[in-house]
């Protein structure tokens, strides 16, 4: 009825006015973002600050107090499946995303609901793993998104208003952006998911007030660009089962978000495996920059350095993990490094300035390498046909956060225990646009044949157990590797790990405890049930004086304060 | 095959060096699940660390004789445990406690069994549902019944299963109706003796209603009776023409049961098609009335319509709460209704006499009842082609949310609702399997102009003692414990609880999602809990400090 | 209005001629099987056996990641056991592949006929067994189940046994032949982790036996032998042991080969 239509649009006006106010607007702008350490009770990036310690300096709740901690609010999303976003909050306003492609802004004191934007993502999406969405990024007054049809759009912070929407990449031959874009002074930053469907791999900056693209990194170089020598020419008569234009689908996604060096100017990105996934043979060579790291310079996209942590992948080991920059003081010799947990089962260490290796150890048991030489190159160990390989296919970690504590030196990792995969070399698969292009697929190694193994995502029962493998959380001493404790868990892990100043951490099980322990000793202080899977990291602000800590269990997301 | 080691020994005194906030008393061992007997269904009351049936006793007064959790401590209530539902609509079941084990149902047609002091699962039965259901209002379940080790679920293909409660294995189901026809069940079954009632939904889409008894062990049907007599019945005679075989009349909330009458009471929804009463002249009987049934055989013992030819869609589908009140001097076995058409009955249910009848919400469609509660209808008041405002709107003064009854305060509190809409009518022919209705409504205003508040009613006087008012509109239900709490929840996802006696909000929390079910209290080792599902989570607090 | 015979919950059928269809595959599919012998020819079930063949080389590639190798890895879908959440026909099958589920995040999968056909054989045959278990006759093996085996003192069928032991009313749904001759022949290798037993001692020194059901880093569900559903704290706990060995016996020598393919008979055929 017009009546009714009329009145609701000037009510909408109204409260839309109302918003326009000072607690909506904000100005994040680059100057912010660089030293988004100097704000602790803000949220700014994906990873809390362009370092990724995903620590905070926040201090109200302690290890005295942790127990009077209480939920204060609840947001339910409507969207069901593994919810693996991290909001921000920025002044008292939390923005966190929703599947597949929503905003929503939110009133981070009480929860309540300002406004949603809603990207309409088309349904021919090709996204892998459940059509996720890991966050926003803010410059400005102005929130990105990347979306699972490849398109980056740009939103009003205060209203919700899409301001612009670009298309970076064809969805159909599988590209898809999940994970939350990086602001890095007027660009913003976005990697392609799709390395298991044949994608050639990017990293793209756009230019944040108009989506105009300024630079593209492949992460697959072409003929003529350096690299491109560890995409080797198939050997004679070899075509059955080697491609030699394997690199124009050799995968090396980037679905998480990266780090970034503000003296260095280097931005951090990890790559994901080369495609397909589990048959070498069909794409000879090193494969660079696959399963490596790469240092662009921020402001032209140009590779200053890499370091391949697995070459020639066949066990599908992304090095798609969030990079762990830290400055560490020790025996009075300073340290600029690059902290990181692979996938791949090995710690490393390496300098951030150079991307010369340091060192690097197994955090969990590792049988297809040996060691690491003096350069960081695996020695390899390949296992006879039908043995398990340690770790398997999800890897001794994965996306999930880790996190660095400059108070305790240590470098936390969400890992996987005891968990293996047969691989069996793999087969040849043709490439056909869009496609899954795998090659194949190993099988969890389980010692009762048919037996249950871990789902990609649980429901309420537990019937694989811990026979196949299980989560802890691992504290390494961040500069030699070696473990000072270990927090072991029965399922699985998919949570991310916060640390704070005041020397807790805070870790999800997968079967839905919120937990936190004493970041120093691993003793745990306090747990809640929160009845559905973590698969996001928890994260920290403050307002009105008052420290919350957030974390998503299932499709709620619950945010805890001390009691009044 | 190499084995791994297998054998997993831990010694666990110390582990972890836990603290959580308060120790668990093992001092007082809940039992784990006895069988739950017919006796101990019907004295339900004097177990009340237990919730054994929907509306948690069989008088459906929904009241709590816990009071650990009392009206001056209930804001030192904090979450225990939650439960993430895993389905997509929110949710209105009511689980129930058995002995330290909850079971709570999820849409659309599925069993969760959890530990009740941690929430942590024992197993789950996912129901198989056809793809092409017809439902009208949402893919929900309500709850289960419990007789012995059986659990008894309504299934949204119009189904009625039987499930082993210690192992959630299907022991049989029993096909009530023909889903294609748009039959429908949501609600949580009755248990009467050796037997479960169950209704039926889907009275838009034209279904003649009607109430089954199955027997517990085989699944037999023993008795259905029909909510709209057939052609051998003088009653049909309400009825034009054939319309009485289209004529809806569903069942589909929980009734209530008196054991020493075995009466069962139950209420049946509008006549179809809704809105077009020009088709179905007559006061359509038994739709929008109370049912007293013979508990043995079905046999109709008494029937009151609140509203004969009723074009305004207001089922009587609410839960009839029994009492015993003082009335003119003498204690009388009562039956309290506050009906969608806006009126609070007060109804012997001994003899289906009319004893009282106030409006309790808005309602500008009846100058009053007369002297057997039969409506005294304003003119103009009925749906037309151009629209005809009407109080209160379709979803009526109340739906099908629980309200609920304290002794101790003598107060009946229901979810109320202000609502008013302009009644369309139309022509419509029946086609099978799809919608019935005869016309529509439309609310004219945002919802924001309306209101709807939580009502405490006195029974003997119609009275409102007081109201609390919550966002419109709202469809949570209510619980009342002896601890003189009144426990509701609102469409914006805020659960509180109110003192019985005076209606002041004693606490919240803001829960993130609409509360569409109503909460219910149980207890283990000696400790109180209060549980509601908001949204597709099911939340259970308890207090901070535990007291013995 | 009448009442259907006893079945499992995770049936694919709704409709009265959509059952009678199943139970007609059921006979075709259990006649071929029970006729003492391997499924010979070319087809399976209706299925043609180069599709069912083809079928699984699509879905290692196509579905594995998700679906998981044994087809149960998301929660409420067992390919296995036939336990599809949102299709039943084949013609739905090919539908929803064809879309995909958008808000769950199953992509469409984008397959040519050869590759849908082979698909849609694996799923439906995912149980299919050909390494050639013989079959022999359903309700003498009945009788061993009732009988000689004494499985009855363990396990319930249809409403009858103890719930010690895994229920096995729908077993020949959930588990291939061979994993049942598996069973019979060496319990101890083939139990599954979660059905091991559990001992457990509380603070005050009660031992309790039973199955597991479910288990978390901080609790764990069990039936116990009294058929009691508890939840204990292992904090609480001063002993949680899963034992190695399986409590039900070996066959191998108590069964002659005859009395054992006829138990596998009734087994394969208790389909819920």
């Amino acid at each position: 009825m017009p009546t009714g239509k009329i009145t609701r649009c000037f009510l909408l006006t109204l409260l839309l006015a109302g918003l326009v106010s000072a607690d909506l607007f904000a100005q994040v702008d680059y100057g912010r973002l660089r030293d988004a350490t100097t704000e602790p009770h803000n949220w700014l990036t994906y990873s809390g600050s362009y370092f990724s310690q995903r620590y905070s300096t926040l201090d109200q709740v302690t290890s005295e107090n942790v127990n009077d901690l209480e939920q204060k609010w609840v947001y339910q999303t409507s969207v069901f499946g593994p919810w693996q976003v991290t909001p921000l909050v920025v002044d008292g306003v939390m923005y966190l995303t929703q599947r597949p492609n929503d905003i929503v802004a939110l009133d981070a004191r009480t929860g309540r609901v300002y406004w949603v934007y809603r990207y309409a993502t088309p349904a021919g999406q090709r996204s892998c793993c459940r059509s996720n969405n890991r966050g926003v990024a803010i410059l400005d007054n102005t929130l990105f998104m990347a979306t699972l049809d490849a398109h980056v759009v740009a939103v009003d912070a205060t209203t919700g208003g899409e301001l612009w929407d670009v298309e970076v990449a064809d969805m159909d031959l599988a590209y898809a952006f999940t994970h939350a874009p990086l602001v890095i002074k007027d660009k913003v930053i976005v990697g392609t998911g799709g390395g298991d469907r044949g994608i050639r791999g990017f990293i793209v900056a756009l230019d944040a007030e108009t989506g105009e693209e300024a630079w593209r990194f492949y992460t697959i170089p072409g003929p003529g660009e350096p690299g491109h020598e560890t995409w080797e020419p198939c050997p004679p008569n070899s075509s059955d089962y080697c491609d030699p234009e394997a690199w124009m689908h050799g995968g090396g996604a980037v679905w998480l978000t990266g780090s970034y060096d503000p003296e260095l100017n280097l931005t951090y990105w990890g790559i994901g495996n080369p495609g397909p996934d589990f048959n070498r043979a069909q794409r000879p060579g090193d494969n660079l920059y696959t399963c490596s790291v790469v240092a662009l310079d921020a402001d032209t996209g140009e590779l200053r350095w890499h370091f391949q942590f697995t070459p020639a992948d066949p066990y599908d080991y992304d090095a798609v993990q969030i990079p762990v920059l830290a400055d560490i003081d020790r025996n009075g010799s300073s340290f600029k490094v690059m902290l990181w947990a692979n996938r791949n089962g090995f710690y490393y260490i390496l300098d951030r300035a150079t991307g010369r290796f340091l060192s690097g150890v197994p955090f969990v048991q590792v049988n297809w390498a040996d060691q690491l030489d003096d350069s960081g190159r695996p020695i390899e160990t390949p296992q006879p046909p039908g043995a398990p390989t340690f770790p398997g296919v999800s890897g001794g970690t994965n996306w999930y956060s880790p996190s660095f504590s400059p108070r305790t030196e240590f470098f936390y990792v969400p890992a996987w225990e005891n968990y293996a995969s047969i691989f069996d070399g793999g087969e040849w698969q043709d490439y056909v646009a869009g496609r899954s292009f795998t090659g194949g697929r190993p099988t969890t190694y389980a010692a009762v044949p048919d037996a249950p193994t871990i789902p990609v995502a649980r429901g309420p029962i537990n019937d694989w157990t811990d026979a196949t493998g299980h989560g802890a959380v691992i504290a390494l001493d961040a500069l030699s590797g070696v473990q000072q404790w270990k927090f072991e868990m029965t399922d699985v892990i998919t949570s991310g790990i916060l640390t704070t100043a005041s020397n807790l951490l805070f870790a999800g099980a997968r079967s839905g405890y919120f937990q936190a322990l004493d970041a120093q000793t691993g003793e745990l202080l306090w747990k809640t049930n929160l009845g559905g899977q973590i698969a996001s990291a928890p994260m920290t602000y403050e307002v009105d004086d008052k420290q919350f800590v957030a974390i998503i269990a299932g499709h709620s997301l619950s945010v805890f304060a001390l009691r009044d | 095959m190499k084995r791994l080691p297998i054998v997993l020994s831990l010694s666990l005194i110390g582990f972890g060096g836990v603290a959580t906030g308060q120790v668990r008393s093992s001092e007082i061992e809940t039992s784990s699940f006895e069988p739950v007997t017919w006796e101990r269904l019907v004295n339900a009351e004097e177990e009340p660390q237990n919730w054994l049936m929907y509306s948690g006793t069989f008088d459906s007064k929904r009241h709590s004789r816990l009071d650990q959790v009392h009206n001056r401590n209930v804001n030192r209530l904090e979450l225990k445990w939650t439960h993430q539902l895993s389905a997509l609509d929110r949710a209105e079941t009511t689980p129930l406690v058995v002995d330290g084990v909850m079971f709570i149902t999820e849409a659309p047609s599925n069993v969760l069994a959890v530990d009740a002091a941690t929430g942590r699962p024992y197993w789950r039965y996912e129901h198989e549902l056809p793809e092409d259901l017809r439902i009208c209002c949402g893919r929900n379940n309500r709850g289960v019944a419990i007789l012995g080790d059986t659990l008894y679920m309504s299934t949204l293909d119009a189904h009625l299963a039987a499930i082993d409660a210690r192992t959630g294995n299907l022991l049989w189901a029993s096909e009530a109706a023909d889903y294609r026809s748009g039959y429908s069940k949501t609600a949580a079954p009755l248990i009467v003796k050796d037997k479960v009632v169950t209704g039926i939904a889907g009275g838009e889409f034209g279904i003649r209603g009607f109430l089954d008894a199955y027997n517990a062990s085989t699944g037999t049907r023993d008795w259905r009776t029909y909510t709209i007599p057939g052609p051998d019945n003088p009653d049909n005679q309400s009825w034009s023409g054939d319309s009485w075989r289209t004529g809806g009349s569903p069942t589909w909330i929980t009734g209530s049961y008196d054991p020493e009458l075995d009466l069962v009471y139950w209420g049946t929804g509008n006549p179809g098609p809704d809105y077009n009463g020009d088709v179905r002249i007559g006061d359509n009987l038994y739709a929008d009335s109370a049912l007293a049934l013979d508990g043995d055989t079905g046999d109709l013992n008494w029937y009151f319509q609140f509203t004969p030819h009723d074009v305004h869609d207001w089922d009587a589908i609410q839960i009839p709460v029994l009492a015993d009140l003082e009335v003119d001097g003498r204690v009388r076995k009562v039956m309290m209704w506050a009906n969608r058409n806006a009126f609070f009955y007060v109804i012997d249910r001994e003899t289906g006499e009319y004893l009282s009848g106030t409006p309790f919400a808005k309602q500008t469609w009846a100058e009053g009842l007369d002297e057997n509660g039969r409506p005294i209808r304003r003119p103009n008041t009925f749906p037309t082609p151009e629209g005809t405002l009407v109080a209160p709107d379709a979803s009526g003064g109340t739906n099908w949310q629980s309200p609920t009854y304290s002794p101790r305060t003598e107060l009946f509190y229901v979810m109320a609702f202000d609502g008013e809409a302009e009644f369309y009518i139309r022509d419509e022919e029946y086609i099978d399997g799809e919608r019935f209705t005869g016309g529509g409504q439309q609310r004219m205003l945002p919802i924001d102009k309306y209101t709807s508040a939580v009502r405490a009613i006195d029974p003997r006087t119609g009275n409102r003692r007081w109201e609390y008012q919550v966002r419109p509109q709202t469809w949570s239900g209510l619980l009342s414990t002896a601890g003189d709490i009144v426990f509701g929840g609102t469409i914006d996802g805020y659960f509180y609880a109110l003192d019985a006696v005076s209606g002041q909000e004693l606490w919240h929390i803001s829960l993130g999602a609409e509360v569409r079910a109503a909460p219910m209290t149980y207890a283990v080792d000696g400790q109180q809990y209060v549980t509601i599902a908001a949204g597709n989570v099911v939340y259970t607090f308890g207090l901070i400090e535990e007291v013995d | 209005m009448s009442i259907l015979s006893p079945r499992s919950a995770k049936q694919g059928c709704g409709g009265q001629l959509r059952r009678l269809v199943v139970l007609w595959c059921m006979v075709l599919a259990c006649g071929l099987l029970g006729l003492g012998g391997e499924a010979t020819g070319q087809t399976v079930g209706g299925y043609e056996r180069a599709d069912i063949e083809y079928g699984l080389t699509v879905y290692r590639s196509q579905c594995a990641i998700c679906h998981g190798e044994a087809g149960n890895a998301v929660p409420g879908v067992d390919f296995r056991a036939g336990q599809f959440r949102r299709v039943s026909s084949d013609r739905e099958m090919r539908a929803l592949l064809a879309t995909g589920i958008p808000e769950s995040g199953m992509p469409p999968a984008d397959l040519d006929a050869a590759e849908s056909a082979g698909i849609i054989a694996y799923l439906r045959n995912m149980n299919f067994d050909t390494g050639g278990i013989t079959l022999g006759d359903a309700s003498r093996g009945q009788l061993v189940f009732e009988g000689k085996g004494e499985c009855m003192r363990c396990h319930r069928v249809q409403g009858r046994g103890p719930r010690v032991a895994p229920e096995l009313t729908a077993i020949g749904r959930l588990r291939a032949p061979s994993t049942l001759r598996r069973s019979l022949l060496d319990p101890t290798a083939s139990m599954r982790p979660i059905n091991r037993p559990v001992v457990l001692v509380t603070a005050d020194g009660s031992r309790i036996s039973g199955r597991r059901l479910n288990e978390d880093s901080y609790t764990v569900q069990i039936i116990d032998d009294e058929e009691r559903l508890r939840s204990f704290d292992k904090v609480d706990l001063r002993e949680f042991t899963v034992l190695a060995e399986s409590p039900m016996p070996s066959y191998a020598d108590q069964l002659s080969a005859q009395e054992l393919a006829d138990l596998l008979a009734y087994l394969v055929s208790l389909k819920g």
